[in-house]
């Protein structure tokens, strides 16, 4: 057996402002900017609202809590936590850890297009044909497979921006994450303010706001609406793979845990309203600007809207370039604050089970990410892989994670009411029964429902239409992989005591439990 | 933009943005109670991942 160390002094945020700062930082990321708005509108406008605000009470809040009272009461990285929970749901931990290391390698690169794009910015280097310059141009896109070719554009800024953020996790949670986040996140919220504003005064803003909010109540009947609605706070809030759960393990034993999982999933839904309203005005003004209907504009989600669409509209507008140096810097904040804490799951992990420092997680387990990242997302293939890789691993990966977790807490540990009692006891106000009936029932059988509409489509029709082979490497391969590293890394020994622990007692165990 | 869109924008901030400021309303005027910061029974344990 591998020798043990003791292990230190469990970090921790030097208060709850930081630590919903950190949270707040991490739920609101690319999702929020650049998938919420076209998401709404394209689900019934105005009326999305209803399913949206649904999902946000029935799974979203719910989930939230349940990492927070996970990683709180147990103390731990995923795998710590769910070792804890039983010896044979420590693999759930390490599948966390692998959906957090697989996202972390696609997710700088998109922080890099930003940063890159805030340059092209100033002088409006993608010209007339915006999207031709991303995917020829900008990313010199090869089409799906493994390219060996590299982008020295993207390579450069993406590993300077590796070495940047495995600093921060180097030097800790409160010195690290949070100071980053205390500077990073109001800075976030001050720069995306004054876009909205600026938005909100462009030429056909109002027409852009009346397509996005006006209900269309036919979208209700839709059961693919209520999936979308349901997939977008899920995703958006970043639950169910080890970050919540990693990040409330550093709170302090007394922490007001459950008022404050309101507050940031309240908050996260806040910036996503700020961007649905921000976007929209925007892509009204360019409805306006082309003579069009905002119904006949293309591109109104993710990458194409940000790489393809947003250039456009910053050419044709007054002081564009200022503009697009706003929204550009937006999403780079907002994707950094989310990428740290994704990683923060990896090396949390890695420093418990093999007793390393944070120093030297981040040198190991992040070089090593860095390289994986590096290899695969700076070539001329990088975007297919990345369209691929982020599909599965969010599809199949995040949602599978988060109904075995829902399972193992509730049937296979028979821990709800203990964690429930535990978010009761450290918290002022008070979480009812609904909460049990919700993580233990209703999340579990939303999410599969999601699980099996998504399996079924990708089943059915090759994703994007890629080459089969391709998604059986990049996508199956991809999660197979992931469910193989989970086994490995459980089957080896741990370097540092986990199971001796005791979770605080709960003197009101019998009343608040019951 | 049409009343109906009006309308619907103000009820998605009420109920968001509002929910926001409730919620940290809440957490404000319901702190912990300063003497549980250190000696709370859940902060009496013993710290596992120090032992």
């Amino acid at each position: 057996m591998a020798e043990r160390t003791s292990a230190p002094a469990r970090e921790q945020w030097t208060g709850q402002y930081g630590f919903i700062l950190a949270a707040i930082g991490s739920a609101v990321g690319l999702g929020n900017i650049w998938r919420f708005p076209g998401v709404a509108y394209d689900n019934g406008g105005g009326a999305f609202l209803i399913p949206y605000l649904v999902a946000l009470l029935t799974a979203g809040i719910p989930i939230l809590l349940l990492d927070y009272s996970l990683g709180h009461r147990f103390r731990g990285s995923a795998p710590t936590v769910f070792r804890r929970l039983g010896r044979k749901y420590e693999p759930l931990g390490w599948f966390q850890v692998a959906i957090s290391f697989v996202i972390a390698t696609y997710y700088t690169v998109i922080i890099v297009w930003a940063i890159r794009y805030i340059g092209f910015s100033v002088d409006l280097a993608w010209g007339e044909d915006t999207s031709g310059f991303f995917f020829n141009e900008f990313l010199r896109y090869s089409g799906a497979g493994l390219s060996t070719d590299f982008v020295g554009g993207i390579f450069w800024p993406m590993l300077v921006l590796w070495v940047v953020t495995l600093l921060i996790l180097a030097l800790g949670v409160a010195s690290g994450i949070e100071r980053a986040n205390k500077i990073f996140m109001p800075l976030l919220v001050i720069l995306f303010a004054i876009m909205v504003v600026r938005a909100l005064f462009l030429e056909g803003a109002t027409d852009g706001l009346t397509a996005f909010f006006t209900p269309n109540w036919e979208a209700l009947r839709d059961a693919n609406v209520w999936i979308a609605a349901y997939s977008q706070i899920f995703f958006s809030l970043s639950i169910a793979f080890g970050i919540m759960l990693t990040y409330s393990s550093y709170l302090r034993r007394r922490s007001n845990v459950a008022p404050t999982g309101f507050v940031v999933a309240f908050a996260n839904s806040s910036f996503e309203l700020l961007a649905g309203i921000g976007v929209f005005a925007t892509l009204g003004f360019m409805a306006a600007q082309q003579g069009i209907a905002i119904d006949d504009l293309e591109n109104l989600t993710g990458v194409m809207l940000s790489f393809a669409t947003f250039p456009q509209i910053v050419s044709m507008m007054p002081g564009g370039p200022i503009f697009g140096i706003l929204f550009f810097t937006s999403l780079t904040l907002a994707g950094f604050t989310s990428l740290i804490s994704i990683l923060q799951v990896v090396s949390a992990a890695f420093q418990e089970k093999f007793g390393l420092s944070r120093v030297q997680a981040s040198l190991y387990i992040g070089g090593f990410a860095a390289v994986i990242s590096l290899g695969l997302y700076s070539s001329t293939s990088g975007l297919a892989i990345l369209d691929t890789v982020d599909a599965y691993t969010n599809e199949v990966g995040v949602v599978l994670s988060a109904i075995l977790t829902c399972v193992i807490v509730t049937v296979g540990a028979r821990k709800l009411p203990e964690l429930r009692a535990h978010l009761n006891t450290v918290s002022t106000g008070h979480i009812g029964r609904w909460w049990s009936v919700l993580v233990g029932l209703v999340v579990p059988l939303a999410l599969l429902v999601m699980l099996v509409t998504s399996l079924v489509t990708l089943v059915e029709e090759p994703y994007e239409g890629y080459p089969v082979s391709f998604l059986l490497v990049a996508g199956w391969g991809l999660v197979g992989l992931m469910v193989v590293a989970a086994i490995v890394y459980t089957l080896i020994p741990w370097r540092r005591p986990v199971d001796d622990f005791t979770p605080d007692p709960i003197p009101a165990l019998e009343e608040v439990g019951r | 933009m049409t009343p109906l869109a009006i309308v619907f924008m103000i009820i998605a901030m009420l109920v968001i943005w509002g929910g926001l400021v409730v919620a940290i309303t809440f957490l404000a005027r319901h702190p912990l109670a300063p003497e549980d910061d250190d000696g709370g029974p859940a902060a009496r344990g013993p710290s596992p991942s120090t032992r």
